[in-house]
């Protein structure tokens, strides 16, 4: 009796024992990557689209059995504020275990962290700023951006307008770099295409009232106005265009006001408003459907928006350039500056020697009947309908 | 420049003017009463323009869809709401830091602001995101060369104007008013004759409160979107006013206000392709002013001997 007590508890413990050795050893390596976005003010929209993104792309590695790391996704936000992005990208940087990041919706902010990337060697991915300087004006090889940038967006924007017939445009700009870069841009494919910007108005970031500035424009009486700045002043723009009795302008607008928080800032003054964005609509991206059925699966409680595919894409590539070289921020880096013709959800991705993706689609969309519809699809584009300005 | 292009920059200023008036109508009431700085005004008339558009929203999801019951029920509630929080921060904040240097008061006032301010973006159904507000006022207008003269514009100034001339009567020709006006004269003799300090503290805070409601409503109305930032461009700017008009004097308010539009106004005029520079050029002129007359442009008519 004895005997048989000893031997089953001895095959007891064996089996604990051998169970938990399984476990042990099914337990993979902790790796840390980042994410940095506008999680709060006027454009959380978006940052909390793209952040959504980065965190499905991360579930989705963490629940796939191949997997070789666990990963652990560290969300930091950067309010769309240059000093606070600063301080977000050093602390995300100075933590050694964050092997890599997707960073930045906001320009302005983009901007400002690429040096702070550079001193502590972080690989990141920019899955939203537009702004071509963040790429171009320095050759840091920490940084990479999957999104198109705002020289190619004005290209489109000048070709469709004036192709559409506008000729006499007023600017208003935010005087942010990112606003000040798309009138840069802008203004110099509208003039190579016969257009004339009758005046420039820069306008800051939070402003509240443009009643005076619009007032100008009134008597300058030009046939559209290029808006380039984001959602919150667009909507205020919008608005006071239509106090004023500005409604037969056209408002072209940029990536900026590509969200559906415009929409519903302005309800039935939205129609007919113009923006663009790099790539594709996300439905209509390569892996878009498949993205958006995962997406909604995980009823996170906002829209991925206009670049939620693009943060996804972004983490997708870190997670991939960790599982082939390892959790080395060095690697990783190297890794990355190779991509070449890498496929995402996105599209085919080639980083250029400035870690630029050198996709150039741009796809326009014309707000029709409280959606943003691509421009080849709606009914503006066949006549059916006449955009503001056009008679 | 011709008469409409004029005219309509000038409608423009006196909106914006009397926005920026009846906030530094607050401040002043405020200073003037308890010698206090109450920094979360701006942030209250955000509380009100929300309050207001909840009321809307509620009211809407009922089924009323009369325009002047929905006006009247969001003006009854946002002002009452607003009465009965400023009151409350009266009670709770301001008046137990009496004793206290009145930095103490502008400073808890000031992160009450930012409490409310986020409490907003936070707690308000997608309140991060600018929010459209109804188009409660007949629209009709007509054009006279370039001014696009609206009917609801002119209801909003007449309306503005109506209310300072109400707040006019009612500390000049009621008993309340008489009241609150001993006390910003001197506490303690106010005390002996009578008159019940808390009490009028806590009115002066409402009537205060309520005013910023108003101004919340009105901004909504005539810039059809509120979010949740209005309010502090409108503190600072209502406080700049109050203090350049001089502080404590209600016409002061009234003054600095319009003063402060006029400039904004000007200075976009004059710098038609740099109007971004409009608010640098508005602030430089109250800078110059202070410097000219320290205690504001209509001083104060006692100073306090110790």
């Amino acid at each position: 009796m004895k005997t048989l007590l000893a031997l089953t508890a001895a095959v007891v413990c064996g089996a604990v024992l051998g169970a938990s050795d399984a476990v042990r050893a099914q337990a993979k390596d902790k790796v840390k990557v980042g994410f940095i976005g506008s999680l709060t003010g006027g454009t959380s929209a978006n940052g909390l689209g793209g952040r959504n993104s980065a965190d499905l792309a991360v579930r989705l590695r963490n629940a796939d059995p191949k997997a070789k790391y666990e990963y652990e996704l560290v969300s930091l936000d950067d309010e769309c504020k240059p000093n606070i992005g600063v301080q977000q990208a050093t602390k995300l940087a100075a933590d050694r275990q964050v092997i890599a990041a997707a960073t930045h919706y906001c320009s302005a902010v983009a901007i400002a962290t690429v040096d702070t990337y550079h001193k502590f060697g972080l690989p990141v991915i920019v899955w939203g700023a537009v702004l071509p300087d963040i790429t171009y004006r320095n050759k840091y090889a920490e940084i990479h951006r999957v999104n198109g940038t705002m020289i190619n967006q004005n290209q489109r924007n000048a070709e469709l307008v004036s192709k559409l017939g506008y000729k006499t445009f007023a600017v208003i700009h935010d005087t942010t770099d990112y606003g000040k870069g798309h009138n840069k841009y802008f203004s110099e494919a509208l003039t190579k295409h016969g257009g004339k910007i009758l005046g420039t108005f820069g306008v800051t970031s939070d402003q509240q009232d443009f009643t005076a500035e619009l007032t100008q424009i009134k008597s300058l009486n030009p046939e559209a106005i290029y808006f380039g700045g984001l959602t919150p002043i667009g909507v205020r723009i919008r608005a006071q265009m239509d106090r004023l009795g500005l409604n037969n302008v056209l408002l072209d607008g940029t990536s900026g006001i590509k969200s559906d928080a415009y929409i519903a800032g302005l309800g039935k003054l939205s129609e007919g408003s113009l923006s663009f964005i790099e790539g594709a609509p996300t439905e209509r991206l390569p892996g878009g459907k498949s993205f958006l059925e995962k997406y909604n699966a995980q009823n996170y409680p906002n829209p991925p928006e206009a670049y939620g595919a693009f943060a996804f894409a972004a983490m997708t590539l870190i997670l991939d350039s960790i599982e082939e070289v390892g959790p080395d921020r060095k690697k990783v880096q190297a890794t990355l500056n190779k991509v070449k013709d890498r496929d995402s959800i996105v599209g085919k991705v080639t980083f250029d020697d400035h870690g630029q993706n050198t996709v150039a689609i741009i796809t326009a969309f014309v707000v029709q009947d409280g959606k943003w519809v691509v421009w080849e699809d709606s009914e503006y584009a066949v006549g059916k309908r006449r955009l503001p300005g056009r008679k | 420049m011709d008469f409409g292009l004029l005219a309509q920059h000038v409608m423009n200023g006196m909106m914006l003017g009397m926005m920026y008036a009846l906030v530094a109508v607050g401040f002043t009431l405020f200073f003037g009463v308890l010698d206090v700085i109450k920094f979360s005004h701006g942030d209250v008339l955000t509380v009100g323009a929300f309050t207001a558009l909840a009321t809307y929203v509620g009211l809407q999801s009922v089924g009323v869809t009369s325009d002047m019951l929905e006006l009247l029920a969001m003006l009854v509630a946002a002002i009452g709401a607003m009465a009965l929080l400023g009151a409350g921060i009266a009670k709770g904040f301001v008046l137990p830091l009496r004793s206290a240097p009145a930095l103490n008061t502008l400073l808890i006032t000031l992160m009450l602001g930012t409490v409310l301010r986020e409490g907003v973006r936070l707690f308000y159904p997608d309140g991060a995101n600018p929010k459209p507000f109804p188009r409660l006022l007949p629209v009709e207008s007509f054009n006279i060369g370039n001014l696009n003269l609206r009917l609801d514009n002119a209801i909003l100034l007449t309306a503005g104007v109506l209310v300072i001339l109400g707040l006019q009567f009612l500390l000049n020709r009621t008993k309340l008013g008489l009241a609150i006006r001993a006390v910003a004269q001197d506490e303690e003799t106010a005390k002996i004759m009578g008159v019940n300090f808390n009490a009028i503290v806590l009115a002066t805070f409402g009537i205060g409160s309520a005013l910023a409601a108003f101004a919340g409503l009105m901004n909504g109305l005539y810039y059809n979107e509120i979010n949740f930032g209005i309010g502090l461009y409108l503190g600072v700017v209502g406080f700049s006013a109050a203090i350049v008009g001089g502080l404590g004097s209600i016409y002061g308010a009234i003054l600095g206000g319009f003063l402060f539009a006029a400039l904004q106004t000007i200075g976009a005029v004059a710098l038609p392709f740099a109007s971004a520079y409009k608010d640098v050029f508005a602030f430089a002129v109250v800078i110059a002013i202070m410097a000219w007359r320290p205690t504001g442009l209509i001083p104060e008519k006692l100073s306090e001997r110790v």
